[in-house]
């Protein structure tokens, strides 16, 4: 039967808060019975958004992921409290707001903070992909509110086969966040989720002081070459996705080259400007 | 969901639907469009088809508004200030300070309306001064161009006179180089969707984030159309102090100029198409007037500095090879400059440097042939192809006040709202050019030194020359101010030098303040009489996405669908809030004019006259309307498709929809409206100024390097290293949506809560940090003579060294000490910027020209006298 999913694209998100806001007008001060008690006014990230920035001023660029339950395929609350988490039949794992009173202990059974404490209700309480509207014929948008406040485009829900899902996360180059590590097999899952999770290096190549287009750069691993890029009309390269290692870039512009090696620790690298004069320069260096 | 209801209403943030449960909202949505709305406007461009997505978008302040409607921060009954006695004792001197006590509507409306009645026989009705906030609401008639200037002009009163705080430089510098002064400087946008889609090559976005500012009535409406033109492989080059979020999500390249040097980079890009020949030198000869002298000392030649790369270097801290590549590329390149317009309002206009930074960006599209296809200064928000002929008035054209003088009723909607025989408009005479004016930012100079003078009331947009009238403080014949009607949001945050503004409510001669509001924040605690007010979704009204025409004609030409929305009475009001419409009525019957102010209507007496005065009948009654809540403007196969300034460009006349200019200031209905009808590198409008004695150093005739008067240049510098940047918020917006105890103040990257206190946030570059011991989240104490401010460090890599980066425009002021002399923690950064006017003459606010340091915070409260 169908399953629901969500995907999230990195590169399209630019952090404006609307799905964060949508998630708060809908829980907040509503009770879904059957659901989830209603949301504490202030506390609670059942979209939680987290930011990186990479590299440094001025080649530099910022990453925003939204996290709400991953509905983990391989649930750890599930095997926390299996009385009280369950997966309906449509994927969506839900907390029972009764089963689950007093189990304080599922908060940090979620390796992604994405279950939160009620104090009020003594109840755990996380996202539910809005599956009381999802259920409601009357809801007409058919989306989690988060989605369909979207302004960018960046978040997707789906309602379909798995073998139909699997083929389109395979075309789109969606990835679950950490689940190879944590083997949770999530229902949520991310586009160009290596703006957050690698790295890259970047510089400027100048030859005589002018910025240079079209120089050749080429990025080598010890496995040999990675990728090649011509620089743009500010001389600008920027290789990314990287993981950690060491690498060379070999820069060659106007009939010169040259070479640099650059660690990735963990830290995005700007090179800053790559400088380079050119033959007649040279030429006319040493006559002078 | 059986239970629910799905009405509609809307804001400045977009139109929503709202689903209301047993008197209660339960959640706002954006519009979803079905079949039964008009098909939405195609464009086809390079081989493809582009169609906006079916449904509206709303702004984050605007998602989150059932918090703000259902929060602990609303005032919900009328209040007196406990130690205030009209007849004994006001002890002025505890505003701010003492507490409140609850009042009835009765005893409120007896208090104001005595002391109304007692003022205006001892000193006439211009000692009362009033003035609303920008945007705390919307809606076309029951707001403050409409059902605020019916009551007020009744009434009599002095209206505090605004200055365009979005838009300053374009204003004061921009509207003496090319005119529009009807749009206040800023340029027509007419039909520059398809344009730059077709031929746009590259985008310079100049101090402009338009994903932050959203057009500022527009929501999301734009974002896109930025994708669209990401897909079609246009490069995006980004010129701002801070890496905004438009240039973190789209940007391909990253200028960051040290604050206050702008127009170093634009002089160097004219330098350079100049040393190398390539800008348009015949659009230049027949459309520009005083280019060959500018472009003489641009070179050097008239006072010995070259403007080269490497001088704005030097100015900027941007290299020079940037500049040289991106003024080589932007000369091959059909390329459009998103400066001005809406979603350009990163700065740099409302600085310092913001008049030639302003006539920089005009300048340089000048000289690229502005108005050819491929070349325009465009925005990427405005200029979509909904039909402009289908009339809907914008929420400045007056509504019910039909005032002329200080709205843009007089363009059209007067005549159609009022027929003269059975109802009638309410004009003013005292806030006439001959009245009594005061300038919004100098209200404390005039209420505590009792006079003032200054050139040109804050919008002069009936022509260029209104920016030279001399005013002065009390006009002769006229009262000083005793008493003042505050009308919606706080001043504290937005204003320039605010502690200004706390300190002037302790002045002996306010006798009497009132404050009209929906919420307890900013100075209402100055009060001395609390008027609770209600929101747009507990009252009736009726208004049009993003159209705030007016101000900006047309502007609904940012939006993919025109959507005339019935704003519904959705809850009753909370508490014993009440509709500013219910309001005055209940004022006006006390002072007797209740007849005149109402003409025997309710506000859906007043909309569906309202309705009726526009092209909305032609489509359906106004009891469909109603019962439907919502209208989507067709789209109109016939509308008038010419481009923004192609008719200036192919020397035509002109041939857009827009509102100016007037006939009388073109000649055979060609040209700009600068005297000589060309783009004006010398300023005729300031030389004739400048004849009269008025010479202006940071506003000279002709377009000049001028350094700004609060930078790394200046002395104060030494003192106070940091240059700050504080543009309009990303999430907030003036001072809607923040505090309110809103969800809002949950957004991480809006405010930080530390020890129970939500703080403003500050953002500085990594390496300024730890020149300090600052980490991030730690609280620091930012500073300058002018004050101290308490916010949360953010530590990264968005800004360069040197510079700050915090938004103005919070809602929260929480002294720690004494009100206007201590350290403020609710985050009013506009605590430490100048009250200095832009220049002499040019009476705009230059918030982005502060100095300033920051130091982690000790919890000292940091008085100063």
């Amino acid at each position: 039967m169908n399953q629901r999913y969500m995907s999230i694209d990195i590169a399209a998100c630019h952090g404006c808060n609307i799905c964060f806001m949508a998630c708060k007008d809908e829980f907040v001060g509503n009770d879904w019975p059957g659901y989830t008690a209603s949301q504490p006014r202030h506390g609670h990230r059942w979209l939680n958004i987290e930011y990186l920035e990479r590299g440094q001023y001025s080649r530099n660029d910022v990453a925003y992921l939204p996290m709400p339950c991953q509905h983990c395929q391989d649930a750890h609350c599930m095997k926390a409290a299996p009385d009280a988490v369950t997966r309906r039949t449509d994927g969506i794992v839900v907390i029972d707001m009764k089963a689950a009173k007093g189990n304080k202990a599922l908060v940090d059974s979620c390796p992604f903070g994405a279950i939160y404490w009620n104090e009020e209700e003594n109840v755990a309480q996380k996202c539910t992909m809005c599956a009381h509207l999802l259920d409601d014929k009357d809801w007409k948008p058919g989306l989690p509110r988060c989605v369909h406040s979207c302004p960018t485009g960046s978040m997707k829900f789906y309602d379909m086969e798995p073998a139909e899902f699997a083929k389109l996360a395979k075309k789109e180059g969606f990835e679950g966040y950490r689940s190879a590590e944590l083997k949770n097999a999530p229902r949520v899952v991310y586009k160009n989720l290596h703006r957050y999770t690698k790295n890259f290096i970047a510089a400027g190549v100048l030859v005589d002081g002018d910025c240079c287009e079209n120089a050749t750069v080429t990025l080598k691993s010890k496995k040999g070459v990675l990728a090649t890029a011509k620089t743009n009309f500010f001389g600008d390269f920027k290789f990314d996705a990287l993981e950690n290692g060491e690498y060379t870039v070999d820069v060659v512009a106007a009939g010169i080259e040259t070479s640099q090696t650059v660690v990735i620790d963990g830290a995005s690298q700007n090179l800053g400007f790559i400088e380079l004069a050119s033959k007649t320069a040279k030429a006319e260096a040493l006559a002078v | 969901m059986s239970k629910e209801v799905r009405m509609t209403n809307s804001s400045t943030g977009g139109p929503v639907f709202v689903y209301v449960n047993d008197g209660k909202i339960v959640r706002m949505t954006p519009m979803d469009l079905d079949e039964t709305d008009a098909p939405s406007w195609e464009i086809e461009a390079r081989g493809h088809t582009f169609k906006p997505p079916r449904k509206t978008t709303v702004a984050v302040y605007t998602q989150g508004f059932k918090s703000m409607i259902y929060s602990d921060k609303r005032i919900k009954f009328p209040m007196k200030r406990v130690d205030f006695d009209p007849i004994g004792n006001r002890n002025i001197q505890n505003r701010g300070i003492s507490g409140y006590e609850r009042i009835s509507w009765e005893e409120a409306i007896d208090l104001v309306v005595n002391e109304i009645n007692r003022i205006k026989h001892q000193y006439g009705p211009s000692a009362i001064l009033s003035t609303p906030s920008s945007h705390h609401m919307w809606g076309n008639v029951g707001y403050r161009h409409s059902t605020y200037f019916r009551f007020m002009n009744m009434m009599g009163f002095t209206y505090a006179d605004h200055n365009p705080d979005s838009w300053e430089g374009w204003h004061w510098g921009g509207m003496h180089m090319w005119g529009f002064s009807w749009r206040l400087g800023n340029p027509e946008q007419y039909n520059l969707l398809e344009d730059g889609l077709k031929h746009a090559e590259m985008i310079v976005f100049w101090s402009a984030d338009p994903e932050t500012n959203g057009g500022i009535y527009s929501a999301h409406e734009s974002t896109p159309r930025r994708q669209w033109l990401k897909e079609l492989g246009v490069k995006m080059v980004f010129i701002d102090p801070y890496m905004n979020h438009t240039a973190a999500w789209i940007g391909d390249k990253w200028f960051s100029p040290k604050i206050g040097t702008d127009h170093a980079l634009s002089f160097a890009i004219a330098y350079t198409w100049l040393k190398e020949g390539t800008y348009d030198k015949e659009y230049v000869a027949t459309h520009a007037h005083g280019f060959h002298e500018w472009a003489e000392y641009v070179l050097g030649n008239t006072d010995g500095v070259p403007k080269t790369c490497e001088w704005a270097e030097k100015e900027s801290g941007v290299p020079a090879c940037d500049i040289r590549a991106l003024a080589r590329e932007w000369a091959k390149k059909n390329t459009y400059l998103a400066a001005g317009g809406l979603g350009g309002w990163g700065g740099a206009c409302r600085a310092s440097h913001g008049i030639e930074w302003t006539r920089g960006m005009i300048a340089l599209a000048t000289m690229q042939g502005m108005g050819k296809p491929g070349s325009n200064i465009w925005s990427t928000t405005q200029g979509a192809p909904v039909d402009n002929e289908f009339y809907f008035p914008g929420y400045a054209e007056g509504g019910i006040s039909g005032d002329c003088e200080n709205s843009a009723a007089g363009f059209k909607f007067a005549w159609r709202m009022f027929d003269g025989k059975t109802t009638f408009p309410s004009p003013s005479n005292l806030n006439t050019s001959a009245g009594q004016h005061i300038p919004r930012l100098k209200i404390p100079e005039c209420i505590m030194e009792g006079k003032y003078k200054w050139s040109g009331k804050g919008f002069a947009g009936g022509d260029i020359a209104h920016q030279m009238h001399q005013y002065e403080y009390p006009a002769p014949g006229y009262s000083p101010i005793k008493m003042f009607w505050k009308y919606g949001g706080p001043h504290m945050g937005t204003m320039t030098a605010t502690n200004r503004y706390a300190k002037m409510y302790t002045h002996d001669s306010l006798e009497f303040v009132v404050s009209q509001s929906i919420w307890f924040e900013g100075e209402v605690p100055f009060a001395d009489v609390i008027l609770p007010a209600c929101t747009n979704f507990e009252r009736w009204d009726i208004s049009e996405f993003s159209n705030c025409s007016g101000y900006i004609p047309d502007n609904y030409n940012q939006v993919n669908h025109r959507v005339i929305s019935m704003q519904m009475k959705c809850i009753e009001p909370v508490g014993e809030s009440k509709s500013d419409y219910n309001i005055y009525a209940m004022f006006a019957e006390k002072l007797g004019i209740g007849p005149m102010f109402t003409e025997g209507k309710d506000e859906l007496g007043w909309i569906e006259q309202y309705y009726n005065a526009t092209d909305m009948p032609k489509y359906m009654t106004f009891a469909e309307f109603k019962e439907r809540g919502y209208f989507v403007v067709p789209t109109n196969p016939n509308r008038n498709k010419a481009v923004a300034l192609r008719w200036f460009a192919e020397d035509r006349q002109k041939d857009t929809p827009d509102w100016g200019p007037r006939l009388n200031n073109q000649v055979n209905r060609k040209g700009l409206q600068t005297t000589t009808g060309k783009v004006e590198f010398i300023a005729t409008s300031i030389q004739n100024f400048e004849k009269q004695g008025y010479v202006d150093e940071y506003r000279p005739a002709m377009h000049t390097y001028v350094e700004a008067w609060e930078s790394w240049h200046s002395p104060l510098a030494k003192k106070y290293p940091l240059g700050m940047l504080a543009p309009h918020p990303r999430y907030s917006f003036h001072t809607m949506g923040d505090g309110k105890d809103s969800f809002m103040n949950d957004i991480k990257d809006h405010r930080v809560l530390i020890d129970g206190h939500y703080y403003w946030i500050m953002r500085l570059n990594s390496k300024d940090a730890e020149a300090r011991g600052i980490k991030e989240g730690d609280l620091i104490r930012a500073f300058n003579d002018r004050g101290s401010v308490i916010l949360c460090a953010q530590v990264g890599e968005r800004v360069q060294p040197g510079t700050v980066h915090s938004y103005e425009s919070c809602a929260e002021y929480n002294p720690l000490g004494k009100p206007g002399k201590s350290a403020d923690r609710g985050g009013c950064v506009n605590i430490l910027s100048p009250d200095r006017y832009m220049s002499k003459y040019a009476c705009g606010m230059a918030p982005n020209s502060t100095q300033l340091e920051v130091e982690k915070w000790d919890g000292g409260i940091y008085e100063i006298y």
